[in-house]
């Protein structure tokens, strides 16, 4: 099989739906001349042309109140925003139009829209645009949201994502659009469900989008002394937690590790679940290792040094597992 | 009798129908049997008939927290509005959405929004699905002036110059965003002239005339259809207060005294000069209206597990009730 880009696997995806279903348009900044400010969409607006690839004004609350407008009437938006930072201009579209429409309308009106956005950090982009805003989106009822951490859920979560009859947040992540993979034929897990990564029985850890990478990494570098098991969250809300469960049952540890600040994060969340969930299994409490409670800075150390990596994820799980303690905790 | 044109006369029923039936919404209330008091009467704001009375079937619509009187004028069953304001299953949202977020797919109704200005941008969506489909439906935003101070409303204006949709923007101005009247709102007030500079037609008519109304919205509505987007001021006035309990004490007696002598029905009459035929017609529309509240209040609440239908599409699993959840937790740790 032939190896090809997190960015690459994007834009197949987006080709072949737009070429399997008309009602499929983008719209949003830059996705047409420009090629995407990431060069997802590079080539589209020529193939498809500018009534399906719409080239926006700088307007983001109108590019998601027109893209809900059109999935009211019968089209499947694809929008993109730039930056998840810039989900502060677009949340009331987001949260108290797209994700509640269906609810309030008594199940009428619902809407199948794609919300592409890109977060993280690792580009020294800065306060506002490195943000790992997923929890805001897992924290409303109505939203999907994916975040993919490998080459072939790139695509296949993409392509899940645009037939969902619900709006779904689709959260790539600016440091992976170079990462090289393989497609698979089939997706690794069905839609909505966690893939497991790597089999372990000493420890379990949670994650998803580029912390997958790094997580893998950790496990890569503590075997064979402890056997890890990694699972990828993949589609955030709703959560299907089961499968973690039952792991975290069979290793007794969880560490769950995520980008974004922590307090109140997507690994708060898992921590909890596994708390009343597994409280019986656990020889450790569940662990959230994340992002500093801090904005993210722009100097390369300092915002290296703000969220995990795969030596730090390999520190803690040597103390979960091991009680060796790390040097900075000695 | 018969006139040489129905047309007035029919939008005068409308407007009388439009009228009662916000009567009865603030009898809902004053029986107990709304689910709460945020209610927002269109009284005095019935001339947007004029405008509606341009929209044609297939036609799409948004609409703000006072849009009773809209979607009343695009067909709507009084009653299963009314049962929906008082929360009950039979309602056009099963009691989901109640006063400020009716709606009906079938009808055109998109919905109604409680955050000002939310629905402007769906619209404009609305006309990305026309041009692209290649039909000829027209949607229509209608927000008060209070959505005039909105970024959004001029976000989607521009949109929709810029890609020419069959969009129109429809502001009911009827002089307050809550307590706040336009004055205190506005630095400029000419609204057209503000859609007027994103490339939009323009117009702006006295909401005391259905027919003025009726007349300057027909280049509106029909530009639209053609691909020239437009917006419509109806200048009006909010009878009662911003919402149930509200006594309006930010206004003087004089003030509102002479706002409602602005009243499109008065006019109406006065012009249709038959107050035989037009009595009668109140008359069907009490009779008409009175019984539909008899029927909604009847009507049974939702059984509580509806709550977590709709969600997500029914083909999805619904959200976990709580005490599930719990009850395993308890389970496991027994």
């Amino acid at each position: 099989m032939t190896q090809t880009t997190y960015r690459d696997a994007l834009l197949q995806a987006l080709l072949d739906a737009m070429d399997a279903d008309e009602t499929v348009i983008l719209m949003g900044e830059e996705v047409g001349l420009y090629g995407g400010a990431y060069g997802v969409t590079k080539g589209m607006l020529d193939r498809f042309g500018a009534n399906r690839v719409i080239d926006t004004p700088i307007s983001e609350p109108a590019i998601v109140g027109a893209a809900i407008g059109a999935a009211m009437t019968g089209l499947r938006p694809v929008a993109e925003i730039m930056y998840v930072d810039f989900a502060g201009m677009v949340m009331d579209q987001l949260a108290n139009q797209a994700a509640k429409s269906r609810y309030m309308f008594g199940g009428q009106i619902g809407v199948p829209m794609v919300l592409r956005t890109q977060g993280g950090t690792g580009r020294s982009a800065a306060a506002q645009h490195s943000q790992s805003l997923e929890a805001w989106m897992m924290h409303t009822p109505g939203l999907r949201l994916c975040m993919p951490g490998t080459v072939s859920d790139a695509y296949h979560l993409l392509r899940d994502a645009m037939r969902q009859p619900d709006p779904v947040v689709f959260i790539e992540h600016k440091g992976l659009y170079t990462m090289k993979g393989e497609i698979g034929d089939v997706p690794d897990a069905p839609w909505g469900q966690p893939a497991i990564r790597r089999r372990g029985g000493d420890l379990t850890i949670a994650s998803y989008s580029r912390m997958l990478q790094e997580t893998l990494t950790a496990a890569e570098a503590l075997a064979p002394e402890i056997e890890t098991e990694v699972v990828d969250l993949r589609c955030l809300n709703p959560l299907d937690d089961g499968p973690l469960m039952d792991s975290v049952r069979r290793t007794g540890r969880c560490l769950i590790v995520t980008e974004a600040v922590t307090t109140c994060s997507v690994a708060s969340e898992i921590a909890a679940r596994v708390s009343e969930q597994c409280f019986d299994w656990l020889e450790e409490p569940p662990l959230r290792l994340g992002g500093e409670d801090i904005p993210i800075p722009v100097s390369p150390a300092l915002e290296r040094a703000s969220i995990p990596d795969a030596r730090l994820i390999e520190d803690v799980a040597r103390w979960l597992v091991a009680r060796e303690a790390p040097s900075w905790a000695a | 009798m018969t006139f040489a044109n129905d047309a007035p006369l029919a939008r005068y029923r409308t407007m009388r129908r439009i009228r009662t039936f916000e009567e009865r919404v603030g009898e809902l209330f004053l029986k107990g049997e709304s689910a709460g008091s945020m209610l927002h009467l269109s009284i005095g704001e019935e001339a947007v008939v004029g405008l509606t009375d341009h929209m044609a079937e297939g036609d799409t619509f948004t609409t703000h927290h006072r849009g009773h009187g809209i979607f009343l004028a695009r067909g709507a069953d009084p009653m299963r509005m009314l049962a929906e304001i008082a929360g009950r299953e039979a309602g056009y949202c099963r009691g989901k959405g109640g006063s400020m977020h009716i709606a009906d797919r079938g009808l055109g109704h998109l919905g109604a929004n409680a955050i000002v200005g939310g629905g402007i941008p769906h619209v404009v969506g609305a006309g990305i699905t026309a041009r692209n489909t290649g039909t000829r439906v027209v949607s229509v935003a209608f927000f008060g002036d209070g959505g005039m101070g909105q970024g959004i409303l001029y976000e989607a204006m521009n949109m929709a110059a810029l890609w020419k949709l069959p969009v129109v923007f429809c502001c009911i101005n009827n002089q307050y965003g809550m307590g706040t009247r336009v004055d205190r709102s506005a630095g400029r007030q000419d609204f057209p002239a503000r859609a007027e500079a994103f490339g939009l037609r323009a117009a702006r008519a006295d909401g005391s005339d259905v027919e003025a109304v009726h007349d300057a919205a027909q280049a509106i509505v029909e530009g639209a259809r053609d691909g020239q987007p437009g917006f419509m001021e109806i200048d009006a006035y909010r009878f009662h207060g911003h919402a149930r309990m509200d006594k309006s004490p930010y206004r003087t007696p004089e003030e509102e005294e002479e706002g409602r002598a602005r009243d499109p029905l008065a006019t109406a009459r006065t012009s249709l000069a038959d107050d035989t035929l037009l009595d009668t017609i109140d008359a069907e529309a009490e009779a008409e209206m009175d019984t539909a509240m008899k029927t909604a209040i009847a009507a049974t609440p939702p059984a509580s597990d509806t709550m977590f239908q709709d969600v997500y599409d029914p083909s999805t699993p619904a959200p976990r009730p709580q005490r599930a959840r719990l009850a395993d937790v308890l389970e496991e740790r027994a």
